[in-house]
């Protein structure tokens, strides 16, 4: 073991106490899940019919809940940030309100608008017979909503961060505002763009409210992890934290995966 | 001639407004202090920048902007070389060469082909699949200007090419861009601070401060014959406005100077600093220019000691160091200060 | 469920962070102790008995000024997780005897639970019967949209029963967590129809049509209520558990549809 020289990369004390208690508080009850994990029922359990059905529904729809948000959401965050639209900070505020309303609100929302008897949706239903409610769709939609905007906020920050005089220096080798975009600016912004779609897809993973209240709970089509905990745990407290453990492992193996790109080139320590 | 332009803009509280005109194959080098907006000028040239009036034409016919135009950069046929190179750092050296040729539509392999010539011709053979960051600042500037020229632009802008280079990888890339200017047949323009890269590269020059044009005209003319205290200082000289009579002028600020030929109205009075000397006490002889000064501050270059006076004649002198031991000179001392009359230059103002 | 205090102790910090944010208008927990009827009194009910439970509260507080009566309305699975897990509160009543088991086995009880109201279950249709509902073998058609309640829930598990009795299978589209979720999607007409209790049919007035059916008379849920040896209130638990069981809670619950005990 090497010494450690007092001012060589420690911790001053006012920060590391406060730094362990943030720590604790949010590794605690983490460490308390694996603890009291019924280990020797895992096999059982984890066999159980719904658990993989709610699993791989999880994983599908915040993946597919991500993609929808880098299709609509990139382009939404160059209009906020490289555009001259008129009252852009109205459209940021708007775009962001996903962040701090709450979850049931937004389900609510979305029932009204998206339902079969919504404003939209009672239009769609008429014409094509399909409603969203209760389908897989629905799920994604309802992530996609609540997750949507970490992923622009994210984006639109490496886009300002961006130097944006490669793009004068594109214009001035003949390539217009799309070809800057697709040549120059994206592959500029892609760890900001990999670093918003992880954030994107983490929230849309964990969403619970939004999904029961748009799309219902039924067993493979709409009940998703959090979902099923949640009623696992008024049934079987066993069942439920066998089913947190499962969703804790798959989250942090994204996260421990993408951890480099996560926070930028310089954080792979 | 092949590109003329009047650029009027307002940024901030600096309105610009210059006009110039370049010739095929010919160098303007845009002359001035910082903040003189000559980059806008450049911007404006660039199509990066829409003029708040004027107008640049080019080869007579082709109208980039006017009262009722404003054509962007990207439709224009020009190439341009940015102070920190800019090179796309995603992109490989031969992408970035290539980039202005598959923007317009070549395809990849006719395009990679003439990067290479280019990278070869400005001496970069063998470095095209390194990333931009691994290249050192004068590599890196010359694949700047390769990626500029690729396309064969009617006009090249250049905007302080030369200014972040240290001071030895500036000399030989101020050669080769030099070489790679003379060859070049289109019209160029280049916007810097340091004097020696207009010397060295411009036919012409246009010096600009606080957005408007103050003198143009050949280099050495504009060197030898300064009108403004900018760029006077630049060239090493000292510039005096006065009014003329006969052989003497008399300054704006008081004191007399005898010169060599005859003038009248008004003219500027232009010393060299070494053509200044120093004494301690009135020196007796034929320089009909004498007076008594002080010594303010005194700043060593070199081998020389560069010594601001001040007094009825503000002067510069250089004088060697040992000298100024000898004299044992300190900031504050009095001291006379002689100019031959031959060795003052006049002119009208 | 099991006894496994341990395991309840550990798992308290989880649980008693929900219960809490519910009972933050309650303020502190010990009050009223050896006062009269006076302070908090924290009831847990089904969430079919959101209605009559407030006006009886309301009632109450009439009655007793000093008294302030906090209802926590949920599916009753929900509502006896939370009290295994430690929930301060000083009334439970549930929409069956299972979910009162699972509290009663956790030795968190008081008082034996009495019974004091049945419910059967009726389907609900929006105003209008939009979707053409005629009978329980609609609820079967999975071209049809419909809402039940989670088997975990006593709504969801009498569903299955009654499904059961009639030989069919059911095919929801949607299992919701209470049966006032399940409601909720029939009001909005997002719904084709909805098991729910007859005594929700009822409540929702003009926006939902009610159709019986004959085996629902073969399922009853027994509605039980207990107070809880816990309770920060032990005497404001007794008053409102005695006037649900009174003639005038009787009349109430009757009046909102339910069956006598």
């Amino acid at each position: 073991m090497s010494r450690r020289r007092p001012r060589d990369g420690g911790v001053p004390a006012p920060l590391l106490v406060p730094a362990l208690l943030a720590v604790a508080f949010l590794v605690l009850p983490l460490a308390g899940l694996v603890v009291r994990a019924p280990w020797s029922e895992l096999g059982p359990q984890l066999t159980r019919p719904g658990v993989g059905e709610a699993l791989r529904l999880s994983l599908v729809s915040a993946t597919l809940a991500t993609l929808v948000s880098l299709l609509l959401g990139v382009p939404l965050a160059w209009v906020l940030a490289r555009s001259q639209v008129r009252g852009r900070s109205v459209l940021r505020a708007l775009v962001t309100v996903p962040l701090v309303l709450p979850p049931v609100v937004g389900g609510v929302a979305l029932f009204l608008v998206l339902g079969r008897q919504g404003v939209i949706g009672r239009w769609l239903f008429e014409t094509t017979g399909f409603s969203l409610p209760f389908t897989t769709a629905a799920v994604v939609v309802a992530e996609t909503f609540v997750a949507m905007p970490f992923l622009v906020i994210s984006v639109e920050g490496a886009l300002r961060a961006a130097d944006a005089r490669f793009e004068d220096a594109a214009a001035t080798l003949g390539a217009d505002r799309w070809t800057t975009f697709r040549r120059v600016t994206l592959p500029l912004v892609a760890p900001g763009i990999a670093a918003g779609a992880v954030l994107c897809w983490a929230r849309a993973l964990g969403e619970f409210v939004a999904t029961i209240t748009f799309a219902g709970n039924f067993p493979g089509t709409t009940q998703t992890m959090p979902l099923a905990v949640y009623l696992a745990l008024q049934r079987d407290p066993d069942a439920a934290i066998v089913l947190s453990l499962v969703l804790l492992a798959v989250s942090l193996a994204t996260l421990l995966l993408l951890r480099g790109r996560w926070l930028g080139r310089g954080a792979t320590a | 001639m092949s590109l003329v332009a009047r650029v009027v803009v307002q940024r901030g509280s600096l309105a610009v407004d210059v006009e110039l005109s370049v010739g095929d194959g010919e160098v303007l080098a845009v002359l001035g202090p910082n903040g003189a907006g000559k980059s806008t000028v450049l911007r404006v040239l660039a199509g990066l920048l829409a003029p708040d009036g004027g107008q640049v034409v080019l080869d007579g016919d082709q109208v980039w902007d006017s009262a009722d135009r404003h054509v962007p950069a990207h439709q224009r046929s020009l190439g341009m070389v940015f102070q920190d190179h800019l090179l796309f750092p995603h992109l490989s050296v031969t992408e970035n060469v290539a980039f202005g040729l598959r923007t317009r539509g070549v395809r990849r392999p006719a395009a990679r082909a003439a990067a290479g010539r280019w990278l070869d011709r400005v001496g970069l053979a063998g470095v095209g699949e390194r990333r931009p960051g691994e290249l050192s600042g004068g590599q890196a500037q010359r694949a700047a200007l390769a990626r500029a020229l690729v396309g064969d632009p009617r006009v090249l802008l250049l905007d302080e090419p030369l200014s972040a280079l240290d001071a030895r990888t500036r000399l030989t890339v101020r050669a080769e861009l030099r070489r790679h200017l003379a060859d070049y047949a289109g019209s160029a323009v280049l916007v810097t601070h340091d004097p020696i890269d207009a010397m060295a590269l411009a036919d012409r020059v246009l010096v600009v401060e606080d957005g408007r044009v103050v003198q143009s005209g050949p280099p050495d003319e504009v060197a030898r014959r300064p009108r403004t205290d900018y760029v006077a200082r630049l060239v090493g000289l000292v510039l005096l406005p006065g009014t003329g009579a006969g052989r003497q002028v008399a300054l704006d600020g008081g004191g007399v100077v005898a010169v060599a030929e005859e003038v009248g109205g008004p003219v500027f009075v232009a010393v060299r600093p070494e053509s200044v000397s120093l004494y301690l006490d009135r020196p007796a002889g034929s320089p009909r220019n004498v007076w008594p000064l002080t010594l303010g501050a005194a700043t060593p270059h070199g081998s020389v000691v560069r010594c601001d006076l001040t007094g009825e004649v503000p002067l510069t002198a250089d004088v060697t160091a040992t000298a100024f031991a000898e004299l044992g000179l300190a900031p504050g001392a009095a001291v006379w200060a002689s100019v031959k009359a031959s060795e003052v230059a006049v002119y009208a103002r | 469920m099991s006894e496994r205090p341990v395991h309840r102790a550990v798992s308290a910090a989880v649980a008693a962070l929900v219960a809490v944010l519910v009972l933050a208008g309650c303020g502190a927990p010990r009050s009223g102790v050896g006062e009269g009827l006076a302070g908090t009194v924290t009831v847990f009910a089904a969430a079919s008995l959101t209605e009559v439970f407030t006006e009886l509260g309301e009632q109450l507080e009439d009655d007793h000024p000093g008294l302030d009566v906090q209802f926590n309305f949920a599916g009753s699975s929900a509502l006896a997780t939370q009290l295994t897990q430690g929930a301060p509160a000083d009334v439970f009543a549930s929409a069956d005897t299972d979910q009162m088991d699972v509290v009663t086995n956790n030795g968190i009880v008081s008082t034996a639970p009495a019974l004091f109201a049945t419910n059967t279950l009726e389907i609900a249709v929006p105003a209008g019967n939009p979707g053409e509902i005629t009978g329980l073998e609609d609820l079967a058609d999975p071209d049809r949209t419909i809402a039940l309640c989670a088997p975990e829930v006593p709504c969801g598990a009498a569903a299955e029963e009654v499904f059961d009795a009639a030989g069919l299978t059911a095919a929801p589209d949607t299992l919701e967590e209470d049966v006032r979720a399940a409601l909720t999607k029939v009001t909005l007409g997002e719904v084709d129809a909805a098991l729910v209790y007859a005594t929700d049919v009822r409540a929702a007035g003009d926006a939902v049509q009610g159709i019986e059916f004959r085996e629902a008379a073969d399922v009853v849920n027994g509605y039980p209520i207990c107070t809880l040896t816990d309770a920060p209130n032990p005497a404001g638990a007794r008053a409102f558990a005695e006037l649900v069981t009174s003639r005038a809670g009787r009349e109430a619950l009757a009046a909102a549809g339910f069956g006598a005990p």
